[in-house]
């Protein structure tokens, strides 16, 4: 291949050694990444792919639309309740059903409360280890390390004792050979660059946020029975809320609402305590990181919108994350985003392994079509049945190019902040401006590594606070009388038009998801959807666009090939969560006109 | 092997009292079901056993199992994952990637042969040469069989490797397959659920490491000890159920006072699971308590018996005057089951001694 310039202004160049790191771990699902190096250790070429599939779309068909949000939701565990979520609107704007504004609070609730504690979970099990040396630990002044905490947080654990405690519980794991989690580790890499007080904050802080996490999830077990994976409703949420009448108890009543509220308070402590006060100490270590890895983000950045603070209503007057698109880095002008539009939204399989019928490419899901074709490229490498390098100027992975306006476009936190940034939203501009101006940084130092990590916290902080005021809301709804929680109007499928479709949105924790849907005779006709991870983690398209990883792996240097922390780190900072992002097909590979995605 | 640190030498290095540790326990055998001679032999369990290595596989799954299992509130899964098991792999959190990753399995291998436990979370595509979920350049069934080959026992996390679970559903389009079909000679514990209650998942764990056996299953592999009642049987609306007070449609004055949602579709009736005793999320609640029926999510096949919402057919329904007849018939039908699910426990239990024996045996050959 040698040189070549993609059309959305990339330059790749496959002659460099070539790297594979396969599995990336530290993710949802199953992911490889190749990259080629020059000879100073920059990667030139990079190629993301998708290593599995579940085929859920044609299980679908032929099902009860109310039933659909519980085989969706099993997309994800990960980013629970998304894809549930995504569904009930999907149907529900198919049969036009207008929820009650207590389930539409609710479900911001049970929305928010996983931006929390998914992010949350996300910095400190999934990405932390790309930049804390646990080795490193070891060597740290406890007393020093207790000055540490205090100078940055009132977090009251930050006794030299407490300290102590947490480096014997680590050198006793190191101490017996057995790490565990860490082993293998890339502990003395040349990247880490965190003095040894810091990594031991931060290693307390990975147990606390563990121990922690499973606190926040207990607002969706209140109102969803259980989490992972809570239960949804058509037409508005299955929680009755009763907080006067007898039989009170087995219904939302004043105590679990209070319970709700404690640990909504708990959550913004340890977040505003602990989690930015780390993420800004150990990115005042890396600066370097704010150059790296901005691939598609100065670019190209899309939200479909979220948490509609009027029940039925997703307009940007009504959304507390704005709809919209950023095109070539262009702040001033935010497009007009529409799901329902078939020249918007759109996929192309030249590069994965999918075929369309009578040559087409780009059709928007509800017109989407997916036929297996898994086969491997001339230039594929292998050694016995092991797969060395896989060749992406044919098909390669099982994730499709999904494109907007035929633009390849990066979601997620950071796409989020940036368009709410520019749609003038005067939170947003505090967190995102106090913090560039704590680091001393430009405003263009979000599109990168560490910019997309930063969004993610500064976004969990965000939500902390919207969830207080959604946990408010729902006091005041209630307090004036309305204690409804579902519309059974249209709960029965004789109440359906025989034919009709509809579309769900919803902006997940790893960015914009749309689910489509056609209804046919009161059962599923077809079923797709376009994840997060589809968008990010998209192979080239039919013009050769590359996607987001890929993009943002260029440039990035390496400072040991052999141990891949730098692409870790790049990758990290999206969140993949691949069980979301891959495709379907038929049984024994045969066709299936109209399915898709998983 | 040098002798590794038991689960006591750790706890006592992070500064944790006797005391505390015998309370810990206390807890553990309480809610194990072992009664007052418990406490010993848990505290016993976890002063003389070394951390034993676990790789954590991951097939065709969400990751639900995963997250579930760091809900765990007693023990807590930094508990688990720090001092009472050797986590050496596991995708979704270990350190190491691609190589440095891959090469543990085989180190493990080679180490602890016979030693390690193999927990499966999701299941295996065997449709076009097992392509459908590819790690490390090779089709994810090939890792599979080596770990599975030489393990002591395999934890089936979930219904995805319990059953099969949602991309088994029909038509299967991956030919998802479960891990009891594809191993022989190893004993393998079904942990059902989609996802598994968090205390279930590390109460097999503790059961495990405390008794050095795995525990009495029924016919379908599943623990005794958390899967031989229904969730109906525990239900907290249960009463509403025997006085024939139900919800009729969703956020009606029944559903606002908390009566049974059997004719919503509520599958409590045939679901064994122990969601309505230990309850989700360290008992906040359960599906059922925060207003919607259960789904059956730890039955096999539960994503082919919908519509969800259809009430079960052949239900028999009876009030505080129905005719104890046929609750008595209902009673000797499950215990035939409950004698022909301890013939399999039983058989289950000999291989797995068996096998612990000739594992025993070519060690001290090859020394």
């Amino acid at each position: 291949m040698g040189l070549v310039t993609t059309p959305n202004g990339f330059t790749l160049d496959n002659s460099g050694k070539r790297i594979a790191v396969d599995p990336v771990t530290r993710i949802e699902g199953h992911l490889r990444i190749e990259v080629n190096v020059d000879s100073s250790n920059v990667i030139r070429n990079a190629v993301s792919v998708g290593t599995m599939w579940r085929g859920l779309e044609p299980i679908l068909q032929g099902r009860d639309p109310r039933d659909a949000w519980s085989f969706v939701q099993r997309i994800c565990g990960v980013c629970t309740g998304v894809h549930a979520l995504a569904s009930v609107r999907a149907v529900e704007d198919a049969l036009a059903i207008k929820i009650p504004a207590n389930a539409n609070t609710i479900r911001n609730i049970m929305h928010l409360t996983l931006y929390v504690q998914d992010h949350l979970v996300h910095f400190y099990h999934l990405h932390a280890l790309d930049w804390v040396d646990v080795v490193s630990a070891l060597s740290a002044s406890p007393k020093a390390t207790s000055e540490l905490q205090q100078a940055i947080s009132p977090w009251p654990n930050a006794s030299t004792g407490y300290f102590k405690d947490v480096q014997d519980r680590v050198a006793k794991l190191v101490g017996s050979g057995q790490l565990g989690p860490f082993r293998n580790g890339y502990w003395g890499h040349p990247a880490y660059k965190l003095p040894p007080e810091a990594n031991l904050m931060a290693v307390a802080h990975y147990i606390e946020a563990l121990n922690f996490q499973r606190e926040i999830v207990k607002i969706q077990a209140v109102f969803g029975g259980k989490n992972p994976h809570p239960m949804w409703l058509v037409g508005g949420v299955p929680s009755a809320i009763n907080m006067h009448g007898s039989g009170a108890i087995g219904a939302i009543n004043v105590e679990r609402i209070n319970l709700v509220a404690e640990i909504a308070e708990r959550a913004h402590t340890f977040i505003s305590q602990v989690y930015i006060p780390d993420l800004l100490a150990i990115a005042s270590f890396y600066k370097d990181w704010f150059k790296h890895g901005g691939g598609l983000s100065s670019k190209n950045l899309l939200s479909y919108g979220e948490f509609p603070t009027k029940a039925n209503d997703d307009s940007n007057s009504s959304l507390r994350i704005p709809r919209g698109a950023i095109l070539n880095g262009d702040l001033t002008r935010l497009h007009e985003v529409d799901l329902r539009d078939a020249a918007q939204i759109q996929e192309s399989v030249p590069h994965s392994w999918y075929k369309y019928g009578n040559g087409k490419d780009g059709l928007h899901p509800w017109d989407g079509e997916t036929e297996l074709d898994f086969r491997l490229g001339g230039n594929t490498r292998k050694t016995g049945d092991k797969i060395e390098a896989f060749d992406e100027n044919e098909k390669y992975s099982y994730v499709k190019a999904p494109r907007w306006k035929g633009h390849a476009m990066e979601v997620g936190p950071l796409a989020r902040m940036v368009i709410a940034y520019a749609a003038g939203d005067k939170r947003v501009k505090e967190l995102v401006d106090s913090t560039l101006s704590k680091l001393e940084l430009p405003l263009t130092a979000l599109f990168s590594t560490l910019g997309r990590t930063a969004a993610r916290g500064l976004e969990c902080l965000w939500a902390a606070e919207q969830l207080r005021d959604e946990i408010a809301k729902l006091q005041v709804t209630i307090k004036s009388g309305d204690e409804t929680t579902a519309n059974t109007d249209k709960w029965t499928p004789a109440s359906w038009p025989k034919e009709t479709k509809g579309v769900g949105y919803c902006e997940a924790p790893r960015g914009a998801l749309g689910h489509w849907i056609r209804i046919k005779d009161e059962k599923i006709q077809n079923y797709q959807c376009v994840v997060p991870t589809t968008w990010n983690a998209s192979p080239r398209d039919v013009q050769g666009n590359i996607g987001a990883y890929e993009a943002a792996l260029l440039g990035v240097p390496m400072a040991n090939p052999t141990k891949p922390l730098e692409i870790l780190r790049v990758i990290h900072s999206f969140d993949p969560c691949l069980a979301c992002a891959t495709h379907v097909i038929g049984p024994d590979g045969g066709e299936l006109t109209v399915a898709q995605v998983l | 092997m040098e002798k590794k640190p038991t689960f006591y030498d750790v706890i006592r290095q992070r500064g944790i009292s006797r005391r505390d540790f015998l309370k810990f326990c206390a807890l553990t055998a309480t809610y194990m079901g072992l009664g007052p001679d418990g406490v010993g032999l848990v505290a016993n369990a976890m002063q003389t056993k070394p951390r034993i290595p676990v790789l954590w596989l991951h097939g065709l799954e969400c990751t639900c199992c995963s997250e579930s299992f760091l809900r765990s509130g007693h023990p807590l899964a930094t508990d688990i994952v720090m001092s009472m098991i050797s986590l050496d792999y596991d995708d979704t959190i270990m350190a190491a990637a691609g190589d440095q990753a891959e090469s543990i399995i085989s180190d493990i291998i080679r180490d602890y042969r016979g030693a390690y436990i193999l927990a499966v979370e999701g299941n295996i595509p065997l449709a076009n040469d097992g392509m459908a979920c590819i790690v490390g350049g090779r089709p994810f069934k090939a890792q599979f069989d080596e770990a599975a080959k030489h393990a002591k026992a395999i934890v089936a996390w979930g219904t995805c490797a319990s059953s099969g679970c949602v991309q088994a559903a029909k038509p299967n389009p991956t030919q998802a397959t479960p891990v009891y079909k594809l191993v022989e000679h190893v004993p393998v514990i079904n942990v059902p659920g989609c996802p598994p209650i968090a205390e279930v998942m590390t109460g097999v764990i503790s059961y495990i490491l405390t008794y050095d056996r795995i525990p009495e299953l029924d016919n379908q592999l599943r623990p005794k000890m958390f899967y031989s009642q229904r969730v109906h049987d525990k239900c907290y609306r249960r009463a509403h159920f025997d006085a024939g007070q139900f919800v009729e449609s969703w956020d009606d004055a029944g559903a606002r006072q908390g009566w049974c949602l059997y004719k919503l579709g509520c599958r409590g009736p045939t679901t064994y699971n122990a969601c309505s005793s230990i309850g989700w999320n360290e008992n906040t609640s359960f599906p059922i308590k925060s207003g919607h029926g259960c789904i059956g999510c730890s039955e096999e096949g539960f994503w082919d018996r919908g519509p969800f919402y259809e009430r079960l057919p052949g239900m028999q329904q009876w009030g505080v005057e129905s005719n104890a007849d046929k609750v008595a018939m209902v009673g000797a039908a499950a215990l035939g089951a409950a004698v022909s699910v301890q013939l399999g426990a039983t058989l289950v239990q000999r291989i797995f001694f068996k096998r612990k024996n000739e594992e025993q045996n070519t060690k001290e050959d090859e020394e």
